[in-house]
This record gives structure tokens, sequence and C-alpha cells, in this order.
């Protein structure tokens, strides 16, 4: 299977204004895998999750996605492959009922009525949220948009998911279901997040990205303990293995 | 705090819109039709007409009760905007002077009697438009407009203003707030502090447009918004716009109260 892969070469990202915020970011992702992306605030978590559906092509270096280079022609059926959940819900929600905004993205892809409809109600179904279909997205709670959020992305039915911050203004249990949602999932996954402890749970692999590069890519289990690698990082030692934290 | 309560007033009436009574689960063509019909009939009759008009109270009365309406809080509505029905028609009671007819024996002129048509009128069309927003959703009221042939672009519109007025609002709501709690019970700074709660609006709301757009794309957004329709026309939409369509001819074609004070005159006789 080569239709999963992802392939970061040697990418340079620069803003508009010159800021520079990616550089030289090198890695593969293989299929199935489930990576997260940690760093502090603006180290490029976010806009590297941009390069990957060509929201924000580089300016230097070559991204490939499931064998196709990433270019203006080709972002649009790398669209279809790569399902982005933005950090916001609100963002992502734009649609006037959870039914319509669901069905947004296949009925895009060309399908039929019926096929759409099916395709809802099971990513409804997923994430048990299969009564909402017809109430409008401001009448949810946060935990509600979110788990909505990744039904979008999910009826499209995507080879890769990209998530940022999916864990961001949850209450503990939406986000203890969010995580038993992601570990369900075989899709290849690549998790931007604060969230250490959802990290650790969810993904096998870890990319720690610091000022546009990244500086060190391995397992999460070593990574997440390395509490040097995470302090230079403005991050600390996931809760559930700070022990003799409350003595 | 005036904002916050605008706000919950608002979000009311979209709640009301999502009930499930007989009116709310017609479709929304129904309702928008029967309400366009309504309104063109209300306002066709001619300027001194006031009898004519009453017999027309009974749809308002019966959507209030068949939509399970609370009727003070759209009445409340209906009042606040009444100030531009009472303007149009104030000065009428002095330009139109003339005796029009005897009430006992007091005498009104034509000027006071076609006041009271406007208000009468304006007090009809408002009620059965805000009775048309309580029992549609704002979607609902927009897929209708558009397989009556409203152009796509403009329902995409007002879909996203549906959307996000919420949204917006909220943003505005947080930044007030925000602004009040550091105010200590003085205005503020008055206008230079006001222009810079918009100008921040402003800019967040280009930055959240960008977003969103960003969203659309990723899910193959091409230039088109698709929608799966699930309403369809049923029996009970074809006998409600029948019997509301025999019901407003008979009043518009009829002197139906007339009608009604012969018949009692004859009876008392």
């Amino acid at each position: 299977m080569t239709h999963h892969i992802i392939d970061f070469k040697d990418i340079f990202f620069r803003y508009p204004d010159g800021t520079e915020a990616l550089k030289g970011v090198s890695f593969r992702i293989t299929h199935g895998e489930s990576v997260g992306l940690v760093g502090a605030n603006g180290a490029g978590k976010s806009t590297l999750l941009l390069q990957m559906n060509g929201y924000m092509l580089p300016s230097l270096g070559v991204i490939n996605i499931g064998g196709v280079e990433l270019t203006k022609k080709t972002r649009q059926d790398i669209r279809k492959k790569v399902g982005v959940v933005f950090q916001n819900p609100d963002d992502q929600l734009f649609m006037p009922t959870v039914f319509d905004d669901v069905a947004f993205g296949p009925l895009n892809l060309g399908m039929s009525n019926e096929r759409v409809t099916d395709r809802v109600n099971s990513a409804l179904q997923t994430i048990g949220c299969l009564d909402l279909a017809t109430k409008p997205p401001h009448h949810l709670s946060a935990g509600k948009k979110r788990a909505v959020s990744i039904a979008t992305v999910l009826a499209m039915e995507p080879d890769i998911l990209a998530m940022d911050e999916p864990s961001s203004n949850l209450d503990p249990k939406s986000r203890r279901d969010l995580i038993g949602l992601l570990q369900e999932f075989k899709h290849t996954k690549i998790i931007a997040s604060h969230d250490l402890d959802l990290i650790l749970e969810v993904c096998e692999r870890c990319l720690v990205i610091k000022n546009g590069m990244i500086v060190a890519d391995g397992r999460v289990s070593d990574i997440l303990t390395n509490q040097l690698l995470l302090e230079e990082n403005h991050l600390e030692l996931p809760l559930s293995l700070q022990k003799n934290r409350l003595h | 705090m005036n904002f916050d309560k605008e706000y919950f007033n608002l979000g009311v009436l979209d709640t009301l819109s999502y009930k499930n009574t007989l009116v709310h689960r017609l479709d929304p063509r129904t309702k928008v039709i029967t309400t366009f019909a309504f309104i063109v009939t209300v306002v066709s009759f001619p300027k001194y007409e006031i009898a004519g008009l009453i017999p027309f109270l009974l749809f308002p009365v019966v959507i209030f009760a068949l939509g399970d309406i609370p009727v003070w809080f759209i009445l409340k509505k209906v009042l606040v905007v009444s100030v531009f029905a009472v303007f149009i028609g104030i000065l009428n009671p002095l330009f139109d002077t003339h005796i029009k007819y005897h009430f006992f024996t007091l005498p009104v002129s034509g000027g006071w009697v076609s006041f009271f048509s406007i208000l009468l009128k304006y007090f009809l069309t408002m009620c059965s438009a805000l009775l048309l927003i309580s029992t549609t959703s704002f979607p609902g009221i927009c897929h209708a407009l558009r397989k009556l042939g409203v152009p796509e672009i403009f329902i995409s519109q007002l879909l996203f203003l549906y959307r996000y007025i919420f949204v917006l609002m909220e943003e505005t709501l947080r930044m007030v707030r925000a602004k009040d709690l550091r105010s200590f019970g003085k205005k503020g700074q008055g206008i230079s502090i006001f222009i810079n709660l918009v100008g921040t609006l402003f800019v967040k709301t280009i930055e959240r447009a960008e977003r969103i757009y960003h969203a659309m794309l990723s899910r193959g957004f091409t230039g088109t918004i698709h929608f799966v329709l699930r309403e369809g026309f049923g029996k009970k939409d074809f006998v409600f716009i029948s019997a509301t369509g025999i019901t407003l001819y008979m009043f518009r074609a009829y002197d139906i109260v007339g009608l009604i004070g012969r018949l009692a005159e004859r009876m008392f006789n």
C-alpha cells in the first residue's frame, strides 16, 4: 500500500509577511501510522498541518502524499485523501445543520443523494451523534461540535486524518470519548496537540518541532519520557507519567 | 446589559423554530407561499378598509395555537417595530380631515380611518412574518426560497449569515463583557474604544472567513454548495395551502363582517 504515505522532503515555508515558519522539515509517515506532533506555541505545528492538503504550498521542497506530488494541480485530488480537522469547530462547521455539514464533502465528491445519506448516517453513527442530524451547529455543546467536525471529515472516507488540537476546550468526559474514538480509527493519523497524554494514548510515534525544524522523531514512549527534551520545547512530562505529583 | 438581552432574544426565535408541532412539520414551501399570499391579500385592501381586515386576525390566532408559539413574545416584537408604522400613518389625520363615518354620534375623519387601517395591516403582516420565522427553521425557509427559484448565491449568503450571526454575536458579547469588566461603571472611553472594538471585530471576522474558506476547500468545495433535500410535499401541505387559499379568497371577495352583522341583526329582530 503506497497511497497512505506522507512524505515531506526538506520543506521550507515563509509567510507573506516574511516569517520563516518551516525551515527544512523532512519526515515520512507510512501506512496506518499514528503520529503525534508536539512543540511550543508558534513552533510551526499548525503551519505544517496546513501544508498537508495544499492550502499553503511550500516555498521550497517536495511533499508527496500517497505517491502523488503535491502541486497546485494535484491538490484537489489530495484533498480527497487527506481529511483535516481544524482547531476551532466553528470554522469547520459552516453549514446550517449537522446533516448538511457532514454531507458537504461527499456531495462535493459528486455522489448520489442516497450514497451521501448513507455516508452521513454512518459517519454520525461512528461518533454517536446520529440524533443530532437536524440540529444547527450553534445548538451543540463544544464536545459535540468537535465530534461532528470529525464526522464531517470521516464522511469523506479519507486515507489520512490530520488534526489540530483535537482535545482543546473539551471537558474530561468528552476528551475521554474523543481518545476512544481516535484509538478506533485505523487511518494514518497525524495529531498536533499540547495534550501530551492524548498523544501518549493514541499515537505510537512522535515528532517534536522547534522553530520550524524537526528536532526529534521517535517512539512516543521514548520522546514523551525525555524530560530534558520536553522542557527545552516548553513542554513537560505527560501528567500520567508525573508520579508523586501530589506528594 | 442590552446586548446580552438582544442576543438571547434572537436565540429564542431560533429555538422556537425547531419545535415539533403540526405547523412546524409542514413543508417550508407551504408556509412561505401561504405567508406571502396572506401578506399580499392584506395589503391589497383599499386605504379606508378596517372591517374587511378584521377576519384576517383569525390566521395569526390559528397559527399561534397550532404552533404553540408564546403570544406575548411575538406581540412584544411587533410592538417594538410598530413605531415605523405609526410614523407612516401619523400625519394622515391632519391632512385627511373629511368626515368618513359617524361612530355612534362621534364624527370620524378619513385620516383616522386610514391610520388605523395602516396599523392593522402592519400588525397582520408583521405577525405573519414573525410567525413564519418562528414556525420554520431558517435553513428550511432558505431551501424553500431556493426551490421557488431564488438564485443559489443569495441562498448561500443567507445560510452563512444564519450560521455565523450567532458566532459573531458571541464574539462581540465576549469583547463587550471584557470591556465592561475593566471600565468600572464608567462608560469606558467612549467612542474611541468603540471604534477599536469594531475594528478588532472586523479583523477577527476576516481571519475567520479565511479559516472557513480553508475548511470548505479541504472538503472539496469548488464553487457551489450542494444539499441533500429531505422534506417532501405531503397531503397535509396540500390541505393547508388549499384551505388557506380558499379562506383568503373568501375574506377578500366577500364582506364577512357585514354578513355576520346582518345575520346578527336578523336574529335579534
